[in-house]
């Protein structure tokens, strides 16, 4: 029974570290521009398929070993996938900020870069699937009744270490203090000779690249990708941002392994046709209790 | 001004060809998943028929009382989705006037497009699903895949004996009509046979679902001697990785939604080795079926998976069907009529996936067989089970 316990934890551990990656990404852009970002599911798609093309290339033409691979990948993979997060708050973002628009078209703007990056991939790769290749030989561990991997220990690691990153960043440097002076008061912070747009720029890549992250961590450990695949898990990420306080990092990090945790634990102790019900109903309840999620808090607009 | 009139005229003279012409062609729709969660199964099905139809066009078309046709097949996505499915139904009858439709494949589909068929009096054969209910009461509705009743038991029998088993977990997807009713019709049969209770396991995940580690960890907790796994291929390959990857070392069944000719390179070494019931087993195949075989494989350059084989037989037999009414007057629902009157016509045929006899709901009664992954990723045939 406490070996199905631990099993079970590990299991949510894993599955909560998605969810946590890509909400921690959605939560930077929100606390800084009160933007939702409801194109970061597809940004995590479109880092998944990157690592794929930049794991291929390595493998296949370079001929480099599987670990070699890996460490070029990850930091290519971020790299890249930052990059497509920058250009599209450059192109899409920024014009509708500098016309001063509501956050309203904001919103749908995001999700049409959602459905572009999405039907994009489509078009232009095809909608069969791809499989990831293997970059690391996966070893299974057996420890009195609980069984874990390599990856899946990795995965679990990967996501502490960018929460503990992340939270370092925006409390202790200067381009973090610029970023919750912006979330303060965004009319202040220029006259204050803040570079606003640069630190914009940084809170996109910051979010991106940890979406990339996840792209790698998610196709090595479900190794297969569609151009959908951000679609599902980038909604639900943003759920548990929600429940978690959106615009706090710690509320992502601990909405995300909630979220993951209460999946899991329904179907391991519930019959699995019933976990999205009894899932959602658990953080309806939540926030039902506290309605700007667990580390939010109320504010009220000024006009 | 000259120069546009001349123009004009060309440009008429032109449509009047194309018109003529028009005429004497049959066209028929396909309403396959070209996108979505199983292109590889729209893609087969339109290379298959794509083959014939340059096959039968070489020889100066179709012959229907005297008379030679050419055919046109007219190819929609729907998707993988139920709902597209049914547009696109409704899409090819009215606005495309095809003659009969081909297609959807799965059941999650081809249930309510049949729904459609029916009720605008066209004839639809759909070459892949499997659940009853896609023909059930729907005169207009006939299929070329044997039924769920009847791979359930073939799925039971096969394991109970070539694994030993005397317990039984089951993993499907809740919101497919195949793998639903297929997981619940094994279930009723392997606890009929074995005793109440025999199935320790019997857990669902969602369509686009991509960690099924609690089902897993739940299921691997019972200790079943084997685990059916009735899903579509794209699934069966993450499923598989996972449960090894909790430390399962037992077996898997499978059905004939592993069969795609994509399930290796998505699935890689874990599947080598497992077992699934399906329509045919390329390796190892004689007769036409070889022949047809070795064709899509010199044009395309992949073995045909059992859509490719199974789109091949429902389209010659609404073929078969058209060549039946002996005379096609031009007027659609006429010869729509006409159409579904030849097919009930056909009693028994001989298709690359086996003879078959057709009962009065419209379904063939037909072999299935057992394949087993072979260690370079061939599907052997291990076993053939005849109603």
């Amino acid at each position: 029974m406490l070996a199905t316990i631990i099993q079970n934890l590990i299991n949510a551990l894993q599955w909560g570290s998605f969810y946590a990656l890509i909400a921690l990404g959605y939560t930077l852009v929100y606390g800084v521009l009160t933007l939702i970002n409801f194109a970061h599911g597809d940004i995590f798609m479109v880092g998944a398929y990157i690592a794929f093309f930049v794991a291929t290339f390595c493998l296949a033409t370079i001929g480099l070993p599987g670990w070699a691979a890996l460490i070029v990948t990850i930091p290519l993979t971020m790299i890249l996938t930052s990059m497509v997060g920058v250009a599209i708050e450059r192109i899409a973002y920024r014009p509708l900020r500098r016309k001063g628009a509501h956050r309203l078209y904001v919103v749908i703007t995001a999700l049409m870069c959602g459905l572009i990056l999405e039907h994009g991939n489509l078009a232009l790769l095809g909608a069969s699937r791809k499989a990831f290749p293997s970059l690391i030989n996966e070893q299974v561990f057996t420890v009195g009744g609980v069984t874990f991997t390599n990856l899946k220990i990795a995965v679990i690691a990967s996501a502490i270490l960018v929460f503990v990153l992340l939270q370092w960043i925006v409390t202790k440097t200067r381009v973090g203090m610029a970023m919750r002076a912006i979330a303060y008061d965004k009319f202040a912070v220029p006259l204050m000779g803040i570079p606003m747009d640069n630190i914009i720029v940084a809170t996109f890549i910051l979010g991106s690249s940890m979406a990339g992250l996840a792209g790698i961590l998610f196709a090595m450990s479900y190794p297969i990708l569609e151009p959908y695949m951000g679609a599902l898990i980038g909604w639900k990420a943003f759920i548990a941002a929600v429940v978690g306080g959106i615009g706090d990092i710690r509320g992502a990090f601990l909405g995300g392994f909630l979220l993951g945790a209460v999946e899991i634990l329904v179907v391991a102790f519930f019959p699995s046709t019933l976990r999205d019900l009894i899932a959602f109903t658990v953080l309806l309840v939540i926030l039902a209790f506290r309605p700007t999620g667990l580390f939010g808090i109320a504010k009220t607009t000024k006009i | 001004m000259k120069n546009i009139a001349r123009i004009i005229c060309m440009g008429l003279t032109l449509f009047w060809a194309t018109a003529g012409l028009a005429a004497d062609t049959i066209k028929i729709g396909f309403n396959i998943p070209m996108t979505g969660d199983i292109p590889k199964v729209g893609e087969s099905s339109k290379l298959a028929a794509e083959m014939l139809k340059e096959e039968i066009n070489a020889h100066g078309g179709l012959d229907v009382g005297g008379k030679k046709y050419q055919l046109e097949f007219i190819y929609e996505d729907n998707e993988a989705k139920a709902e597209s499915a049914v547009t696109t139904a409704l899409k090819l009858i009215e606005k495309d006037e095809v003659l009969a439709i081909i297609g959807p494949n799965s059941s999650k589909q081809a249930v309510p497009a049949g729904q459609v068929c029916d009720d605008n009096q066209t004839v639809m054969v759909s070459p892949w699903s499997t659940n009853p209910d896609t023909t059930l009461d729907r005169p207009w509705v006939f299929r070329a895949a044997f039924l769920d009743p009847f791979q359930g038991p073939v799925a039971v029998n096969f394991a109970v004996k070539t694994f030993k088993a005397e317990t039984a977990a089951v993993l499907y997807d809740l919101s497919n009509d195949y793998s639903k009713g297929l997981a619940e019709i094994f279930k009723a049969e392997f606890e009929k046979k074995m005793g109440p209770g025999t199935v320790l396991a019997f857990e669902s995940h969602g369509t686009k679902d991509q960690d099924f580690s609690a089902q897993l960890t739940k299921i691997i907790a019972t200790k079943p001697d084997f685990i059916f796994v009735p899903d579509n291929y794209n699934q069966v390959a993450l499923i598989v990785k996972q449960a090894r990857q909790l430390g399962y070392k037992g077996e898997f069944m499978g059905s004939d939604a592993w069969g795609s000719a994509e399930l290796m390179t998505l699935c890689g070494d874990d599947c080598k080795g497992l077992h699934f019931s399906t329509h045919y087993a390329a390796a190892g195949a004689t007769g036409p079926t070889k022949e047809f075989i070795d064709r899509y494989n010199a044009k395309y350059g992949y073995i045909p998976d059992d859509v490719a084989a199974l789109t091949w037989d429902a389209t010659r037999i609404v073929l078969q069907g058209i060549q039946n009414t002996g005379k096609l007057t031009g007027k659609l629902r006429r010869d729509r009529k006409a159409v579904r009157d030849g097919m009930t016509e056909i009693t028994s045929f001989a298709g690359i996936t086996g003879d078959m006899k057709f009962d009065e709901q419209g379904d063939p009664v037909k072999c299935a067989v057992v394949v087993q992954i072979s260690q370079t990723g061939a599907f052997e045939f291990k076993e053939s089970v005849c109603p």
